[in-house]
């Protein structure tokens, strides 16, 4: 291998690995504030991967249907859920948040797509969209599973997985889409050519976390979701609502998917399962990251996406066994030096149970 | 006065095991009321369900609505507020964020918020000092300023205090106590469960003493405080 090469894998690892670093933060950022291993979280990026696809070729995309769908269900839930309890006076603001919020950017884009549209409005279209699927699966699968052990809550999350993938089979086919560049822009270097496009989701990715910094500490909802990481039962103390911070958790985890997917389509030719493998790459960052910090949980991401990237030249066709094989010696090593959060829940868990 | 919080029949369990069997109990606005008892007594057990954070059967009013419906976050808006035995800080946060988000509830503008900080800075000029360390990194004495702080931050009209001066020295004791006689100055009633009785008797206007989940005593506390039978069991045995 020559310079060049390796500096051409690291670059390309670069970026790859900065999308795992947004996918990787959401999963955390869910994960620590409702200790949901959100396993559909690559789904949801391949989801907006896809759409973004549809739009380009003009054609409606499935999403409108899942989207559709999951408002339809959840609204049920809700409203039958309020009635119940004899709140039917929250009844309209259940309406707005489960069924008009969602459906309106459905609508539009249902509209939108028989007609040929400009980059920029396709984009925000498809984060339109894909915004409402993760709040969504939130309210219909783990709201009513709050105080589930975090093994039921995976468990939930794969089977959300499957349901999310076969569904993304029927809506967009087999076959694989890659979306337009955003720019098609190259820079020389010396030795090294950088394309527009990897500065892109370098730039995008470092801007959406430091966005993400800013609202954990700057911003009471950000203060309520990290109070509700470090102590679920002080958060009910004050009088936050673990509900409210689960769906800003996985509303904001909802936008950094649809974020990562619109990167990751010109990069990557995706099929309608092509999610969960960055989903889980993404996965691996968060792991040896410890799944409990921000930071730690970057570097992590940023190395999967290197190791990846020399995987892959290596041999492309062993790339996921090299990648997820190079995650057992790090798994060994860390549960010498160090506990991860996971193990943390779940050792909590098991002595809530013995009590 | 009024009638600010009436406990019926509270039973709550553990499974099978019923920790808080039938108790009954009642608080004027205004007033501080304390429950004594012995360990595992239930008196935790009694607090976290009147916060809703156990499940239970009887009834709980609260400035004369049922509570039965609302979560723990309902009767916090609504001004109950528990300051815990296990306190259930924010330990990965600093005091200040610990501060603000005790005011999450009813966040209007950094304005106000700050006022707010600054009177719970000015009664406890520790934590002003030590504003932006780490909860998790206090000591104890802090934490329970913190906590009560904390507390305050939620404008509360109903304090449950769970043994405010557990482990902490004799003259932080009594400035804690101090505090408490003086939130009654503010409107704040006080339900104040405690080990150290005699003091706790000294500051409460009315007691009750809960042995193995059932009150058996109650009365004005001056009167408890001479009663023979609590002196014997909690005063430490000597008639003055
Ligand atoms: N999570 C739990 N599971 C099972 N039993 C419990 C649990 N929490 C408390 N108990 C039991 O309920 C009883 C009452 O406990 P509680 O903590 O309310 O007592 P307490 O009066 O606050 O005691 P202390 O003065 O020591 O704080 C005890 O026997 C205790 O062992
Ligand atoms: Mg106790």
């Amino acid at each position: 291998m020559t310079w060049e090469i390796a500096l051409l894998l690291v670059q390309d690892g670069i970026s790859t690995g900065a999308i795992y670093v947004l996918v990787a933060l959401g999963i955390v950022l869910i994960f620590l504030v409702t200790r949901v291993i959100f396993v559909p979280f690559g789904d949801v990026v391949g989801y907006a991967a896809l759409t973004l696809a549809a739009l380009q070729l003009g054609q409606m995309p499935g999403t409108v249907w899942l989207v559709l769908t999951l408002a339809a269900i959840a609204t049920v839930m809700e409203v039958v859920s309020l009635a119940r309890q004899g709140d039917a006076h929250r009844i309209p603001r259940a309406l707005l948040f489960y069924a008009v919020l969602p459906i309106l950017p459905a609508a539009v884009v249902y509209f939108a797509s028989m007609h040929a549209l400009p980059m920029w409005l396709a984009t925000l279209l498809t984060v339109a969209v894909v915004l409402p699927i993760s709040p969504l699966l939130y309210r219909i699968a783990f709201r009513p599973l709050a105080d589930a052990s975090v093994l039921v809550l995976l468990i939930v999350a794969v089977a959300v997985h499957f349901a999310m993938s076969g569904l993304a089979l029927l809506y967009f086919g087999p076959e694989g889409f890659r979306t337009e560049p955003m720019t098609r822009a190259f820079f020389d270097l010396g030795a090294l050519t950088i394309s527009g496009q990897s500065i892109l989701i370098v730039v995008s990715s470092a801007l959406f976390s430091f966005l993400l910094y800013l609202v954990f500490e700057r911003t009471l909802i950000g203060k309520a979701l990290r109070a509700t990481a470090v102590n679920r039962v002080g958060a009910r103390l004050v009088g936050i609502l673990p509900s409210t911070t689960g769906a800003t958790a996985f509303l904001i985890a909802s936008l950094l998917a649809a974020i990562s997917g619109i990167l990751i389509g010109p990069i990557a030719t995706l099929y309608y399962d092509s999610g969960f493998l960055i989903g889980l790459k993404a996965f691996v960052g968060a792991i040896i990251g410890g799944l409990v910090s921000y930071p730690a949980t970057a570097v992590g991401a940023i190395l999967v996406g290197i190791f990846e990237s020399f995987a892959s030249f290596w041999d492309s066709a062993l790339k996921e066994v090299i990648v997820f094989s190079s995650l057992i010696p790090i798994l060994v090593w860390q549960s010498f030096t160090s506990h991860t959060g996971v193990e943390e829940e779940i050792e909590e868990d098991e002595s809530e149970g013995q009590a | 006065m009024s009638t600010l919080l009436a406990v019926e029949d509270l039973h709550v369990a553990y499974g099978k095991v019923e920790a808080v069997s039938g108790v009954s109990l009642e608080m004027q606005t205004g007033q501080i009321v304390t429950v004594i008892g012995p360990n595992g007594a239930g008196k935790t057990t009694m607090l976290a369900a009147i916060m809703g954070l156990l499940p239970s059967t009887g009834t709980v009013r609260y400035d004369g609505a049922d509570m039965r419906r609302f979560g723990t976050e309902e009767r916090v808006r609504r001004g109950i507020c528990l300051v815990p035995e296990s306190r259930e800080l924010f330990t990965e946060m600093t005091v200040a964020d610990n501060l603000i988000l005790g005011a999450y509830t009813h966040w209007t503008n950094r304005k106000s918020l700050d006022a707010e900080l600054d009177q719970v800075y000015a009664r406890f000029p520790r934590l002003a000092e030590r504003r932006t360390q780490l909860a998790g990194t206090l000591s104890g004495g802090e934490r329970q300023m913190l906590a009560l702080g904390r507390a305050l931050m939620a404008k509360p009209r109903l304090l449950l205090l769970d043994e405010p001066s557990l482990g902490l020295a004799p003259l932080i004791v009594r400035e804690i106590f101090r505090i408490v006689m003086s939130l009654r100055e503010l409107g704040v009633s006080i339900l104040l469960v405690e080990q150290n009785a005699r003091a706790a008797l000294e500051t409460a206007d009315y007691g009750y003493v809960l042995e193995t989940g059932s009150i058996v005593h109650s009365g004005p506390a001056s009167g408890l405080i001479h009663d023979p039978k609590v002196i014997a069991s909690y005063l430490g045995g000597k008639v003055e």
